[in-house]
């Protein structure tokens, strides 16, 4: 009798079968402690509440759009900001981590690194509560925390970048005497700028975002007059403040794919 | 003959990286005017900086000694619910982004399928996350299921486009191959497409389940579950020993989580 073909042998079979029970246990695990805090009459009840809210959003309230001005700029100005302080903080950082640009690979680089790990492990809206309870409610904060989430962001994406140039334009600048600043300047940077540019407008097209919602714990923007409109139950004014939000997320993501694409 | 240049310059000026100097020039002063007139605009109040300044400094040094215990069954609680958020969120967000993702890419699905899907896929992705959290919770009450509800929206626009996008370049030739067996619609998509794109679903589950466990530590914010409200309670009332053992746990939950994904995904390339 011929065996049949088979894609596995015996053993990793029954290892595949144990790695699928092992996950569908975690699901159920998992589901078991979000079912066991849940109040299953509210949820069951979500469809009327929907409705109802759909309801109350529509028309929304166009006489607020005067009061929304400001803090629609300030969302911007928070984003913009937040993403030139990061960059300006980045750049050193991600020499110090780059592997072929760190002055010693053994102290600064790990250090460099763990900048980087924690400012992305910690969301920008975590740092805004920390920031809020340090700084105080405002701008201020919110321009800080979009800056120290996106230091990781950028540290990261650079320094990989610097890690992945041609080594052989800089060898031919240190070749004529070039010193370590000028073979930085002539050989790393003109590789690099392309990226950093690129990069820098895509988070700021990602700040924009976020920073829209900084408002909800206090660190400036529109966020602080969604959350206030919402707990008022204000519906019709959180339609045109989320209108807001869309309209401008919509024009930044037009801008950094524009300017992404003009650099490629 | 062509005329000699007329002096060759004996200096060597690096090249500008835009290069109409035009340009440069006005972007360098839109670039200018804005950052006055943004500057300008931020009211700081340098007081309530200096005041809180000394307030900084506690926190950073609470980073040395934190306080995992006096809160200790707190954090447990709540990292456990973001766990399980993040769990249950990126099974059913993939899940649930397959078939959208099929259904956004062009060359598979019929123009009102398509332009359905990826009508869904920009809602989803262009909505932050506690925004769409801040509705769930009016709709299904306070509590990690509508943390989970978030999670899941927003893996779906994250995956199914990422997904759509691989699909539409996939290699063409095992499609007509396929085919022309005489295979049925769904046999098609499942030996001519799936086995293209399924190291790309794997690794972008395995990087979405990072991005959710982040994402899960702030949705608790607006009353979303997870660790995020207990991290909240802790800052308001100043423990910043609490706090930083929080931020402590997720910083390495976050690291283990990318290491060993980035494992699981090198062995997939």
């Amino acid at each position: 009798m011929t065996p049949l073909w088979r894609r596995r042998t015996t053993r990793t079979q029954w290892l595949v079968w144990i790695g699928w029970l092992l996950g569908a246990l975690a699901f159920a695990q998992s589901w078991h402690t979000i079912a066991e805090t849940t109040e299953w009459d509210f949820v069951w009840d979500a469809p009327t509440q929907a409705a109802d809210m759909l309801g109350r959003m529509w028309p929304p309230r166009w006489g607020y759009a005067p009061a929304i001005l400001k803090p629609l700029r300030d969302t911007i100005d928070i984003a913009t900001l937040g993403t030139l302080l990061a960059l300006l903080l980045a750049t050193p950082v991600a020499f110090l981590a780059a592997r072929n640009t760190s002055p010693h690979a053994v102290l600064l680089r790990p250090i460099a690194l763990a900048i980087i790990a924690v400012s992305r492990s910690i969301n920008t809206l975590i740092w805004a509560l920390l920031l809020v309870t340090i700084v105080g409610p405002g701008v201020l904060a919110g321009i800080l925390s979009v800056a120290l989430h996106s230091i990781g962001f950028f540290g990261k994406l650079l320094y990989e970048a610097i890690e992945e140039i041609d080594p052989t334009q800089t060898e031919a600048i240190a070749a004529t005497g070039a010193s370590r600043a000028q073979v930085l300047i002539y050989g790393v940077v003109p590789q690099v700028l392309p990226t950093f540019a690129g990069v820098s407008v895509y988070r700021w097209d990602i700040n924009i975002r976020e920073s829209a919602v900084l408002g909800i714990v206090g660190a400036g923007g529109i966020g602080l007059q969604l959350n206030a409109s919402v707990s008022q139950l204000a519906w019709p004014q959180v339609t045109l403040i989320l209108m807001a939000i869309l309209g401008a997320v919509a024009v930044s993501e037009f801008v950094s794919a524009k300017v992404r694409a003009a650099i490629i | 003959m062509t005329p000699e240049p007329a002096a060759a310059p004996s200096v060597w000026r690096k090249p500008a990286f835009i290069a109409s100097a035009w340009v440069r020039w006005a972007l360098g002063i839109g670039a200018l005017v804005y950052l006055v007139s943004a500057l300008g605009s931020i009211d700081i109040a340098w007081g309530r900086v200096a005041a809180g300044l000394p307030r900084g400094w506690r926190f950073v040094a609470s980073f040395l000694a934190p306080d995992f215990l006096s809160r200790g069954d707190e954090i447990v609680d709540g990292l456990t619910e973001s766990i399980a958020m993040t769990a249950t969120a990126t099974v059913l967000g993939v899940g649930l982004a397959v078939p959208v993702g099929l259904g956004a890419a062009r060359n598979l699905s019929p123009r009102p399928i398509y332009l359905v899907c990826r009508s869904l896929i920009a809602t989803s992705r262009t909505l932050q996350e506690l925004i769409v959290a801040i509705f769930f919770v009016k709709m299904f009450g306070f509590g990690p299921f509508a943390g989970m509800l978030t999670l899941t929206f927003a893996s779906i626009g994250f995956i199914a486009k990422l997904i759509a996008e691989r699909i539409e370049s996939v290699d063409t030739a095992p499609l007509e191959a396929i085919r022309s067996t005489g295979a049925s619609w769904l046999q098609w998509v499942n030996y001519a497409i799936q086995p293209q794109i399924l190291p790309r679903l794997v690794g972008l589950s395995l990087y979405r389940l990072d991005i959710n466990f982040r994402e899960s530590a702030v949705l608790g914010i607006v009353g979303a579950g997870g660790i995020g409200a207990t991290l909240n309670t802790a800052l308001g009332r100043y423990e910043y020993d609490t706090a930083a053992a929080i931020l402590l746990s997720i910083i390495l939950i976050v690291l283990v989580a990318e290491y060993t994904s980035g494992l699981i995904r090198a062995r997939l390339k």
